[in-house]
């Protein structure tokens, strides 16, 4: 065992390996202390920075440097040092930024949720829901690209992308071909194939697992269903390709769709392959283990009794205290103390009424 | 004062050959540096003082000692020669006339980091410059200054010239190590620092074109007596690029000790501000640094003169004062309309991001949409305090500091020239038709008489 080194987030202290990031860190805490990823793919290699939803402060460097890192930094991508002191949600400074990336990712998204089929196990959905503005202050159009097939069983709709780089990560190293990158730069650069060229390897399909958002979408399950109708199980087949260990997503009998195991953080884990994924729809391919373990706050968690996963409040431990009210009437005004006869009193109360006794 | 150390033989005829280079003195600084160990070259640089050239100002010296050493990895010394702010052009007439300089300075500084593989990374559009520089690299090779072991010293080196292909982005330095590598120009995420692992994963110095051409006065006159030269931090000679409102624009050598009102109006630099009108603003470092209105860019704050040097032109943070930067001298008289020129630089840099990280990609777009709304005379009063919020958002936010170049132009024109975007949006036939914003910004002690 190598030696363990100490990290305090949001006031909760957890002793790591050297080389954790500060992400992994929180992870290993849980709840709200750990900050949202978008690109951040803990079995992507290279993959994190980009989003910058992660951005923590870092108000004590280490043990042995105490200054303060001048920067927010990604918490994806920094690796902690002993004693460091970290603030995520107890940073103003960090929910500001955090409430600006939130903005930014969503000026140019098309918002259309209720015809979106990631709806209901999209990032950027429950992101903007804890993070996010109710309005928009951007005025302009939105930036919009031609829907795009990208091989047989895969769609692009580049106008929800959020270039995460994810699936750019996962193409090159799942499939040791570069076909699947980006194109142009800035706020016009696109995920494309080389050049249009359709994406037909074994594990092509994992693109649509990583992507957090609606822009590859499975095309044998596009709009065939809402997935918080459909009911998570696990399930696995000998399959001569992968692990053959999946997740079916049924309603009744009918399998309306596969996909990877996912963890408590939305990532896969373990890839699966297109066969798995694309045709296997029988239930009698599968040897199906029980419901999966779901989130309580996921949409997907609707309707679903067994195993839902409830997520740990850390609030006490991050403020030192129990939560409260802001104000507590009954600390603070004499209104409801007992000894005070209200209609006795001459006229309307007073607050100078309640300081007599 | 003019002084003149880069560019001393500037005007000689046939300068840009080696036998005219040579018979100037060329290459005297290679033959005395080989006799010298790396340690000790390092050790000159970082007497003289030397700050980089590139934009931030980093000191050369220090960043040179903390090259990563580890036993058997080959190590790397860039030249970034792919000078795309808008605004600076030096670099670009250094290689253009003084191609054997940047060579003398680059194999000097790969002795000393033990690089025996040197890049120079060219901007695109310098599309006659690489011929320049490899005419150059192969007669310094004919004549034994590059190649296998150079004077006899066991030491070997090669210079490569590679052109970018038209990205702004790619001037920054981990940007341009992927760029080198044959991969899309993405900044790298630090750390791992380009001195630790940088071109191939192995320990890499990039330096600008004009810092690597220092090196040789320095090793000539020596660390000190180059540190003599200059102010404070500020040492040795800068070369800016002027270009605006001036009567002379042009590349100039400076020493840093001359006032910003004397280098705008002295006859030796820029000539002051033609068909007598007045300064009204100027960019002293390049489109990135912030912008200062007349009366700040002459005086600081506190009222003393402000010197073209490092130090003064910083006095008093962003709130009064800007950056030496690049040395790109960008110079508006009375006529020149701020909110035109914001829109013009925020859709430079719209179009310069990368796109990796989203409050660059997603802001630098929405600043200029919005700015591009107050000029067209569609703006509302809120657009400004919404813009001043946007750039906010971005600045120390993103992976790269194109995120913060991007902001702080923008902040710097709200901050200093605010009524003339409020004069915008509430005139907003007039701001199209007369296309000019307000003439009261302009330099109050200065009307030059003719
Ligand atoms: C967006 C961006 C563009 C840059 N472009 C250039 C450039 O064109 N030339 C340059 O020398 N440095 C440029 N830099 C600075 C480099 O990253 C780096 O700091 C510099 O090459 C270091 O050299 P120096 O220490 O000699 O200044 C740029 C930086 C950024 C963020
Ligand atoms: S398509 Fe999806 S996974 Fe790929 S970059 Fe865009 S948002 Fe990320
Ligand atoms: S700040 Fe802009 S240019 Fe730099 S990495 Fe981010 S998106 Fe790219
Ligand atoms: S998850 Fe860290 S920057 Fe995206």
């Amino acid at each position: 065992m190598s030696e363990q080194i100490k990290v305090t987030i949001d006031n909760i202290t957890v002793a790591v390996a050297p080389g954790t990031t500060i992400l992994q860190a929180a992870r290993q805490i849980g709840g709200e202390v750990t900050p949202p990823a978008m690109c951040y793919y803990s079995k992507l290699e290279g993959s994190g920075g980009k989003c910058r939803t992660c951005l923590v402060e870092v108000s004590k460097g280490s043990e042995k440097d105490p200054r303060p890192m001048p920067k927010l930094v990604a918490s994806c991508r920094t690796p902690v040092s002993d004693g460091m002191e970290v603030k995520n949600i107890t940073s103003p400074k960090v929910l500001d930024a955090r409430a600006g990336i939130v903005e930014m990712l969503l000026i140019n998204h098309p918002l259309d949720c209720p015809v979106c089929d990631q709806a209901g196990e999209c990032h950027l959905q429950d992101l903007s829901y804890e993070h996010g503005a109710s309005s928009t202050r951007y005025e302009f159009d939105r930036r919009t690209f031609e829907k795009e097939d990208i091989g047989p069983y895969i769609q692009l709709h580049m106008n929800r992308c959020i270039l995460c780089y994810r699936c750019v990560y996962t193409a090159d190293q799942l499939t040791g071909k570069r076909e699947h990158g980006v194109l142009d730069r800035g706020d016009h650069a696109a995920i494309s194939t080389c050049i249009g060229k359709a994406l037909d390897n074994d594990f092509i399909g994992n693109v649509i697992d990583v992507c957090p958002v609606g822009a590859l979408t499975d095309k044998t399950f596009r709009f065939k269903n809402r997935v918080w109708f459909t009911k998570p199980v696990d399930a696995h087949r000998d399959c001569p390709t992968c692990s053959g260990k999946t997740r079916l997503w049924m309603r009744g009998d009918e399998v309306y769709r596969v996909t990877a195991r996912k963890d408590k953080w939305g990532e896969v884990e373990e890839w699966i392959c297109n066969t798995c994924r694309f045709d296997k729809k029988q239930a009698s391919d599968w040897k199906i283990e029980g419901p999966s373990k779901i989130d309580r706050h996921s949409v997907i968690a609707q309707g679903h009794y067994e195993g839902v996963l409830k997520p740990q409040n850390f609030l006490p431990e991050v403020i030192g205290r129990n939560p409260k009210l802001l104000m507590n009437i009954h600390d603070v005004s004499g209104v409801n103390k007992n000894d005070i006869e209200l209609s006795k009193l001459n006229g309307p109360a007073h607050s100078s009424d309640f300081d007599k006794k | 004062m003019s002084k003149k150390i880069l560019l001393e033989h500037a005007h000689i005829e046939g300068i840009r050959f080696y036998e005219t280079y040579r018979k100037n003195g060329g290459y005297r600084s290679v033959e005395k540096a080989l006799k010298m160990s790396p340690d000790d070259i390092v050790e000159e640089v970082k007497k003289s003082g030397l700050r980089g050239r590139g934009g931030a100002g980093f000191p050369t010296g220090m960043k040179w000692s903390f090259l990563a050493k580890p036993e058997g990895v080959p190590r790397h010394l860039v030249c970034n020669a792919d000078e795309s702010e808008p605004g600076t052009f030096k670099d670009r007439y250094l290689m253009e006339f003084l191609p054997h300089l940047l060579i003398e300075g680059l194999i000097v500084s790969s002795f000393a980091l033990g690089s025996n593989a040197t890049y120079i990374y060219i901007r695109g559009e310098y599309a006659w410059i690489p011929d320049i520089l490899e005419q150059a690299i192969a007669e310094a090779k004919a004549n034994g200054w590059l190649g296998k072991n150079i004077l006899g010293t066991g030491f070997d080196c090669e210079i490569y010239v590679q052109r970018g292909a038209g990205a702004y982005i790619c001037g920054e330095e981990t940007a341009l190590i992927e760029s080198l590598e044959g991969k899309r120009g993405n900044p790298r995420i630090k750390p791992p620092f380009p001195a630790i692992q940088g071109l191939w994963m192995r320990p890499t110095v990039v330096n600008n074109v004009e810092t690597l051409a220092a090196v040789v006065p320095i090793i000539n006159m020596g660390g000190d007596e180059y540190a003599k030269i200059g102010v404070g931090k500020s040492t040795g000679t800068k070369l800016l690029s002027v270009c605006g409102n001036v009567n002379k624009p042009g590349v100039y050598e400076i020493d840093m000790t001359i006032s910003v009102e004397e280098f705008i109006y002295s006859d030796a630099y820029c000539g002051g501000i033609p068909n007598r009108k007045k300064l009204k603003a100027c960019i002293p470092g390049g489109s990135s640094v912030p912008i200062l209105p007349a009366n700040l860019l002459l005086k600081t704050a506190k009222g003393e003169n402000r010197m073209m040097n490092y130090e003064s032109l910083a006095d008093g943070g962003f709130a009064t004062g800007s950056m030496m930067g690049s040395g790109g001298f960008i110079v508006l008289d009375e006529t020149q309309c701020i909110v035109r020129h914001t829109m013009s630089l925020a859709r430079f840099y719209n179009h310069e991001s990368c796109g990796q990280c989203s409050p660059c990609r997603e802001g630098t777009g929405w600043m200029y949409k919005i700015l591009k709304n107050i000029e067209y005379g569609h703006g509302k009063m809120s657009d400004i305090d919404l813009l001043w919020d946007v750039q906010r958002k971005i600045e120390g936010n993103t992976i790269c500091p194109l995120g913060d170049a991007a902001a702080w132009p923008v902040a710097a024109a709200i901050r200093h020239f605010r009524d003339e975007f409020e004069w915008h949006i509430n005139n907003p036939v007039e701001a199209q038709t007369r296309n000019y914003g307000l003439a009261h910004y302009a330099d109050p002690i200065h009307v030059p008489t003719v």
